[in-house]
C-alpha cells in the first residue's frame, strides 16, 4: 500500500468547485482517497499551487504523420538534443519530438493525460506501437472516420444505425477513443486532386455533401454514447473567410443536440476563425466565433494558439497542405492513404513580423478571451501546427496576464496590432480558470471521468507548481517558469517530476471506447471483398487483436443501437 | 600557442568541439586538459586523448596547433569567431562548423561537412576534401553564409550546397552537384567537375575552369565571356556563361571554360555575334 499526501497547498479543482482553497490531498495505490495513515509519505506545498495533472485533448505525438515528420526534419532535432540520464533515454526535439522526449516534456509541465487526435485507420498499429513507446503519461487516439468509405456509403444509403454499429467495430479494431473528422469530404476529393469548399459541395463518388457527413456522424456519435463529442477539424481551415463556414457547421447540428450537452468539438478554432476575402484583407473573426459560442451549449473548442516558433505542421488535409506547400515553397510531404484519409506535412515558421502570423496570434487570445464560460474551450497548439507543445506555460503567462500580451503586442507587426481586439480585452483568466482551459474542461469534454479533478476516487494524477497564484498576473515571468518546470508532477500516485526533473520513469495507459452494440456490425462478403479490392491490408488482418497495446484501459459503453 | 599531441590512434569518433580558441582562451594547460571530450560514447578529457604545450602563457595569442592525425576528431573550431587553428595531419568531419570568424589551415586531409553553416573566417585545406563542404545541415535550407573556403586538392559531392554567401575556390577536382540549391556566393573548382553543378540554384556563380561531365539542360545560354571575376581575381577565359537553374526560376550563373569542354560547341549556334 503507497500512500502520500500533499499538504498545505493552494488546490485548484473546477471539477470539484474548489478554488484555491488550502488543503491537503490523500493518496492510497494510486487513487485520491479521503485520508492516509501518519505514515504516507508527505508533499510539502505550502505556498504552491495544486491542480489535477494537465489533460491535452488534441497534441500530434504519435503515429505516421507526426513519423514522416519526424524523417522531413533533421534540422529540427539538431537543435535540441536531449542527453540520456541514468533514468531517462535520450532523444530529440524540437516540433516533432521523439516519443520518449514528448513524455518526459509534458510531465515536466505537470501533464499527464494526452490524447494524440488524428491516426488514418490503417497506422493504428503503428501509431499504438509509439505510444507505447511514450512514457509518463496516459494517451488515447482518435481515428479519422470522417472520409472513410463504408461510412461514406452508409450516410448515402441513409442507414444511421448500419453506420454506428460498423463505427463501433472500427473503434475497437483502431482501438480508438473518438471520431476524428478532418475537411468532411474534402480528403475524399484530394484523392481526386479536388477539394470542396462548403458544407453543401458535393463529394466525387459519393454524391453526399461535407453537411450530411458531418451530421451523420453526429447521430453516430450520439447513438454510441461515446464519452468524447465527435472531433472536427473543419473545411475551407486555414482559408481567409472560414470563420463563415466554421459558423455554419455548428449551426448545422444545433438540432442534434440533447439535454444541452456538447455534440460537437471544433478543434484548432483559431485556424478557422479568418475573416477577409484574401490575405491582404485577412483579419479576426473571433468576434462573430465567440458570440455564437457564447450563446450556445452544443459545441465546444481548442484554440490552436499560434506560438511564434519555427515548427512543423500536420495534418490529414491534404488539400490544405497542398495549398501551404505552395505559399510557402518549403519541403513538403503529401499523401492519400487508401480509402481512408490523405496527409501532408510543410515546415512552418511563424514570425512576430509577419501581419498574418500576428493576427493568428491575436485570433486565438481573442477567442479564450471573449468565450465567456471557460469550460467550452480550451488551451492547445495543435501540436505541432501552432507551436511546439512545451511552449504552453508562455500561453498560459498571455492568460492570466494583460501585462505579458501587451509586452508581445508591442513587438509584432504594426499592422496586425492596429487590427487586434487584444487591447480592448482587460479580461486576465484566474488560476481557477486556468485550471479548467489546461485540464478540467478538457477532461469533461472527453469524459474522462477520473481525470482532470482531485475528488476522491479519481487518478492521482496531480500537478504542484510554485507560484504564488495572487501574483501570477504582475509576475508573469515567474509564474510561465513555474509552468515550465513543475514542482511535482505526481502521476498514478508516484512522484514522476521533481523540480521540473525527471525522478521516475513510468508508462500510463493507452484508453479506448469499447463500445457494445446491441445491432451486430455486419460482416458480409460484400465488405471482405472490398478489402481484398481496394486496401493493402485485408479485413481479416485489419483489426487490432487483443493483446497488441501494451497497457489498454478500454472504456466500456453501451450502445443505443 | 597552445600545442595539441594526440597520444594514440583511434578508431572511435571523438567530438572535438571544445578543441576551439573560444573555449581555450584565458585557459590554462590544466584547465584545457580537463575539457570534456568524448572517445564514441566514453566521456573523456582532452588530457586523455593529447599530450598539451602551452608556449607562453601569458601572451594573448589564440592560435592552437595539432601536430598529427586527428581525422577522427570532429567538430574542430566548432562556431569559433576568433584566432587560429593549424592542423599538421589530416583532420575530421565538421571542420569549423558554423564559425563566424578567425582561421583554419590543414595541411593534410579533412572529412566531410567542412566549413558546414559557416558565417565568416577562413578555412584552407592543403589535402583533398570530402562531401557536403560549405553545406546546409541535412534537411535545412541554410548552408555556408559567408567567409572564405579554399581546398587544394579535390572535394567530394555537393560542394556549397544550399550556400547563401562566401567563396569556396577548389583547385582540384569535384564531384556531382557542385552548388546544389545555391542561393548566393561564389564557388570556383579549376579541376574536373563530375556534372550537375548547380542544380535547383536560384542565384549565386560557379566557375567551371576545367572539364564539367555535362551542363544541365535546364540552364539556358546567354554568351561567352573572355574573363571571369572570382573575389576580385581575373581568371582567362573563354568561358561559356549560362543562367540557371531555370527549373527553379533560379537566376544563377554558371561559367563552363570552353576550350576544355569542345561538346558544349552545340551551344554554338544559339549565340549571336
Amino acid at each position: 500500500m503507497k500512500e502520500l499526501i500533499i499538504k498545505n497547498g493552494f488546490v485548484y479543482d473546477p471539477l470539484n468547485r474548489i478554488d484555491g482553497e488550502k488543503m491537503d490531498i490523500c493518496i492510497r495505490d494510486g487513487k485520491i482517497v479521503k485520508t492516509v495513515k501518519d505514515s504516507a509519505k508527505v508533499v510539502d506545498a505550502s505556498g504552491m499551487v495544486v491542480m489535477p495533472g494537465g489533460v491535452d485533448i488534441h497534441s500530434h505525438i504519435a503515429g505516421g504523420e507526426v513519423d514522416t515528420g519526424r524523417l522531413l526534419r533533421p534540422e529540427d532535432h539538431v537543435k535540441d538534443v536531449e542527453v540520456k540520464t541514468a533514468l531517462t533515454r535520450s532523444g530529440v526535439g524540437y516540433s516533432i519530438p521523439s516519443t520518449f522526449t514528448t513524455g518526459y516534456r509534458y510531465s515536466k509541465m505537470g501533464y499527464t493525460t494526452v490524447m494524440n487526435p488524428s491516426m488514418a485507420p490503417l497506422t493504428a498499429r503503428h501509431t499504438h506501437e509509439e505510444l507505447a513507446d511514450t512514457p509518463m503519461i496516459d494517451t488515447a487516439t482518435y481515428p479519422l472516420l470522417g472520409d472513410w468509405w463504408f461510412s461514406l456509403e452508409h450516410i448515402r444509403d441513409g442507414l444511421t444505425k448500419e453506420n454506428a454499429a460498423h463505427i463501433a467495430w472500427m473503434l475497437k479494431a483502431t482501438r480508438g477513443y473518438a471520431i476524428k473528422i478532418v475537411n468532411p469530404g474534402g480528403l475524399e476529393a484530394w484523392g481526386y486532386g479536388r477539394n470542396v469548399h462548403s458544407l453543401d459541395d458535393v463529394v466525387p463518388n459519393f454524391g453526399i455533401t461535407p453537411r450530411e457527413i458531418v451530421r451523420g456522424l453526429c447521430k453516430v456519435n450520439t447513438m454510441l454514447n461515446l464519452p468524447h463529442s465527435m472531433h472536427l477539424h473543419t473545411n475551407n481551415l486555414g482559408q481567409p473567410g472560414n470563420y463563415v463556414t466554421a459558423l455554419e457547421t455548428m449551426k448545422c447540428v444545433e438540432d442534434l443536440a440533447r439535454d444541452d450537452k456538447p455534440v460537437m468539438h471544433i478543434t484548432h478554432i483559431q485556424f478557422c476563425a479568418f475573416k477577409g476575402e484574401d490575405w491582404g484583407s485577412f483579419s479576426s473573426g473571433a468576434e462573430e466565433i465567440s458570440k455564437y459560442v457564447n450563446n450556445h451549449n452544443h459545441v465546444t473548442l481548442d484554440v490552436g494558439q499560434v506560438v511564434f516558433s519555427d515548427t512543423t505542421t500536420m495534418t490529414a488535409d491534404g488539400p490544405f497542405q497542398f495549398g501551404l506547400y505552395h505559399l510557402t515553397g518549403n519541403k513538403w510531404v503529401n499523401s492519400d492513404v487508401e480509402t481512408e484519409t490523405s496527409g501532408g506535412i510543410v515546415p512552418f515558421r511563424y514570425k512576430r513580423s509577419s501581419a498574418v502570423h500576428a493576427t493568428q496570434w491575436s485570433i486565438g487570445l481573442e477567442i479564450m478571451l471573449m468565450i465567456k464560460d471557460p469550460w467550452k474551450i480550451f488551451m492547445t497548439t495543435d501540436h505541432p501546427n501552432a507551436g511546439p507543445f512545451f511552449l504552453y506555460p508562455q500561453i498560459m503567462t498571455w492568460y492570466l496576464s494583460k501585462d505579458a500580451r501587451e509586452k508581445m503586442l508591442t513587438k509584432i507587426n504594426k499592422r496586425a496590432r492596429k487590427k487586434s481586439l487584444l487591447p480592448t480585452i482587460d479580461r486576465e483568466l484566474s488560476i481557477y480558470e486556468l485550471a479548467i482551459v489546461t485540464r478540467a474542461g478538457q477532461a469533461k469534454a472527453l469524459g474522462l471521468k477520473d481525470k482532470g479533478h482531485l475528488g476522491v476516487g479519481a487518478d492521482a494524477d496531480v500537478a504542484v507548481y510554485n507560484i504564488n497564484p495572487e501574483v501570477a498576473s504582475k509576475e508573469f515571468v515567474a509564474a510561465r517558469k513555474a509552468f515550465e518546470r513543475a514542482a511535482y508532477t505526481i502521476k498514478d500516485g508516484e512522484i514522476v517530476v521533481k523540480d521540473g526533473e525527471v525522478v521516475k520513469q513510468v508508462f500510463g495507459k493507452t484508453y479506448w471506447v469499447d463500445v457494445q452494440t446491441s445491432l451486430p456490425h455486419d460482416i458480409n462478403d460484400d465488405i471482405k471483398k472490398k478489402f481484398k479490392d481496394y486496401w493493402t491490408v485485408e479485413y481479416e488482418n485489419y483489426p487490432i487483436r487483443d493483446g497488441f497495446l501494451h497497457s489498454p484501459a478500454p472504456v466500456a459503453v453501451k450502445a443505443e443501437v | 600557442m597552445i600545442t595539441l599531441i594526440p597520444k594514440r590512434a583511434s578508431k572511435f569518433p571523438i567530438e572535438g568541439k571544445n578543441i576551439s580558441p573560444d573555449v581555450f582562451a584565458k585557459k590554462s594547460a590544466k584547465q584545457i586538459a580537463a575539457l570534456e571530450m568524448y572517445e564514441g560514447n566514453r566521456k573523456l578529457s582532452i588530457g586523455d586523448l593529447f599530450d598539451i604545450k602551452v608556449d607562453n602563457p601569458s601572451s594573448e595569442d589564440l592560435t592552437i596547433k595539432i601536430e598529427g592525425n586527428v581525422s577522427t576528431v570532429r567538430n574542430i573550431g566548432f562556431r569559433m569567431s576568433v584566432g587560429q587553428v593549424i592542423v599538421d595531419g589530416d583532420v575530421g568531419m565538421h571542420l569549423g562548423e558554423e564559425m563566424s570568424g578567425g582561421s583554419i589551415t590543414v595541411s593534410g586531409n579533412a572529412g566531410s561537412w567542412a566549413a558546414s553553416q559557416m558565417k565568416d573566417g577562413t578555412i584552407e585545406i592543403k589535402g583533398n576534401a570530402g562531401d557536403y563542404i560549405g553545406a546546409a545541415y541535412r534537411g535545412s535550407t541554410k548552408g555556408m553564409s559567408g567567409g572564405t573556403v579554399i581546398i587544394h586538392g579535390n572535394a567530394g559531392h555537393e560542394v556549397g550546397n544550399h550556400m547563401n554567401d562566401g567563396l569556396i575556390k577548389i583547385l582540384g577536382d569535384v564531384g556531382i552537384c557542385a552548388g546544389i540549391h545555391m542561393v548566393n556566393g561564389t564557388i570556383f573548382v579549376k579541376g574536373t567537375s563530375q556534372g550537375r553543378a548547380g542544380a535547383q540554384m536560384t542565384n549565386g556563380k560557379i566557375i567551371l575552369a576545367g572539364h564539367s561531365e555535362d551542363v544541365m539542360p535546364t540552364f539556358t545560354i546567354e554568351d561567352v565571356k573572355a574573363k571571369v571575376k572570382v573575389d576580385g581575381e581575373k581568371v582567362e577565359g573563354p568561358f561559356y556563361r549560362f543562367t540557371g537553374d531555370l527549373a527553379d526560376n533560379g537566376k544563377g550563373k554558371l561559367f563552363v571554360f570552353k576550350p576544355k569542354n569542345p561538346y558544349l560547341s552545340s551551344y554554338d549556334k544559339y549565340l549571336e555575334d
